[in-house]
């Protein structure tokens, strides 16, 4: 049966000399067993052959029609009747280059691995079981930390939704839970009853309910990832720092990028259609005036970007006030002097004004929309202040833009 | 997090400490170290550090926590305004 499952190519001759096979690793098919991939022998370089030089080596045993063998995997380990995949603990340039990516709000959506079980080391009926989310950007900083153990992985579908997120969007959930227990079973592959889930899944997972409805303990383990060796090694126990979330200027700062992009993809369309309004005159339209007005709205609009994307999340801690919208507001106050004093001597005093006041709408509002990439603010704070920033923002928006549009006809 | 904080005065959590068995659940789970237990009681120890995220009042096993759940991100909340009830109270724009 076992033969069977892993489809050992069998020795054959080809027109490039004789195929290289793989040694049959489980003539005697043993629970346990670990199989390396990429392993496979390169043909005898001394074989005549007909092209080229001697072949590569050979498809790995456990490739599969239709699938393709993940670069994350290093081994197999046949646990019962299943061969369980063990996952490398080194990131590749390829996972760095993945990373990369889905900060710079690219294939956000597209980055995920299969849901299931995965080992970490060479895990045995003994080894904890750690329950994460089939993000890949959260696996890979999952996988990294755990060099040194010897784990269960099981990786959750959350859709491709990182921990936190898919425990307020319930797809990290006490149901996915039990369904992936028994898609996989894991039961069976293990002598204990326990499960140690990330604390942040907690706002979508009842531990009570998981233990009612599968016998299985949950123990919620730390926030970060790279807590976890230690809370192992602690048996278990988390202390205080690895239970509350904290948003320093380096977790601010990653989150940057994907704020910008996802903004100009929803709003480049507005930038040529600024141009186009500041050219617009008394006797319909000058291309200087819209080049000259419009390059000073760009202005503007870069510098309200610039403050409620950028700034505002870094100075989050020092800029004044409690609500976003406010704190947005004084990050673009201060970018808007500074737009002024690097614009001085160019335009009226009402586009001055207007500038101004864009670019500190602008930053209100996008720092406002930070909110949602922060771990502590509350949805009836957001609200509270959406109730009043909003009719400001949109107010202030609208009023500049129409004078702006009504100053060359004054 | 005690070095950033959030408008105060709004959370809607509540604890009824009657019904608490003192489990230190939601001890565990809160992320802001809003629960103490005193005298085998869970008590509100910092109601402004809550983000209203729902871990304690999924994984109180007596009900004793009750908070009206959800993300606190403003572009869901707009999106919510622009279409109404209809949208799934569950999703989230992360």
């Amino acid at each position: 049966m076992n033969e069977q499952k892993l489809n050992i190519p069998m020795a054959e001759s080809s027109c490039c000399g004789p195929r290289a096979t793989t040694e049959n690793p489980s003539c005697c098919p043993s629970t346990g067993q670990v199989y390396e991939v990429g392993t496979g022998r390169p043909a005898d370089p001394k074989a005549e052959v007909c092209c080229g030089g001697p072949p590569p080596p050979p498809s790995d045993p456990f490739e599969r029609p239709g699938y393709s063998l993940s670069p994350s995997v290093r081994a197999f380990k046949q646990t019962g009747s299943d061969f369980v995949p063990l996952v490398k603990t080194a990131l590749s340039l390829g996972d760095h280059w993945g990373t990369l990516r889905v900060r710079l709000g690219l294939n956000r959506e597209g980055y995920r691995l299969a849901p299931g079980l995965y080992g970490v080391g060479n895990p045995d009926s003994e080894s904890p079981v750690i329950v994460t989310a089939n993000y890949k950007l959260t696996f890979d900083a999952v996988r990294k930390e755990l060099r040194d153990c010897e784990v269960w992985l099981l990786v959750l579908d959350t859709c491709g939704i990182n921990v936190w997120c898919a425990a307020g969007k319930k797809t990290f959930s006490t149901r996915e839970i039990v369904n992936r227990l028994r898609v996989t079973g894991l039961a069976e592959k293990i002598s204990h009853r326990r499960l140690i889930l990330p604390q942040l899944a907690a706002a979508g997972v009842s531990a009570h309910e998981v233990k009612r409805q599968t016998g299985f303990s949950v123990i919620y383990g730390p926030i970060r990832a790279k807590d976890l060796p230690r809370f192992l090694q602690q048996g278990n126990a988390a202390d205080e720092a690895m239970r509350q979330v904290s948003f320093t200027l380096r977790e601010r700062m990653v989150l940057i990028p994907v704020e910008l992009v996802q903004f100009i993809k929803k709003i480049w369309w507005a930038l040529p259609v600024l141009m186009l309004i500041s050219g617009l005159k008394p006797g319909l339209f000058s291309l200087s005036q819209a080049v000259e007005r419009g390059g000073l709205a760009l202005a503007a609009f870069a510098a309200g970007t610039l403050a409620g994307a950028v700034l505002a999340p870094i100075f989050l801690p020092w800029l004044p006030g409690r609500a976003f919208a406010l704190k947005g507001s004084a990050a673009g106050l201060g970018m808007g002097f500074l737009l002024l004093l690097a614009t001085r001597g160019t335009g009226s005093i009402p586009d001055k004004i207007c500038m101004l006041v864009l670019t500190i709408a602008l930053g209100s509002y996008l720092a406002m929309n930070f909110t949602g990439s922060t771990p502590f603010t509350s949805p009836s704070g957001v609200e509270r202040e959406m109730k009043w920033a909003i009719p400001l923002q949109a107010v202030s928006l609208a009023g500049a833009l129409a004078f702006w549009i009504a100053s060359p006809f004054i | 997090m005690k070095d950033i904080r959030y408008i105060d005065g709004v959370s809607s959590i509540t604890l009824n400490e009657e019904t608490c068995i003192g489990c230190g659940m939601c001890l565990q789970v809160c992320p802001h170290a809003v629960f103490i237990l005193v005298a085998k009681k869970a008590r509100i120890d910092d109601r402004d550090g809550c983000m209203e995220c729902g871990a304690c009042a999924m994984n109180c096993p007596v009900d004793a926590v009750r908070v009206n759940p959800g993300v606190g991100c403003a572009s869901l909340i707009i999106k919510r305004w622009l279409k109404g009830k209809n949208m799934p109270a569950d999703s989230c724009c992360c």
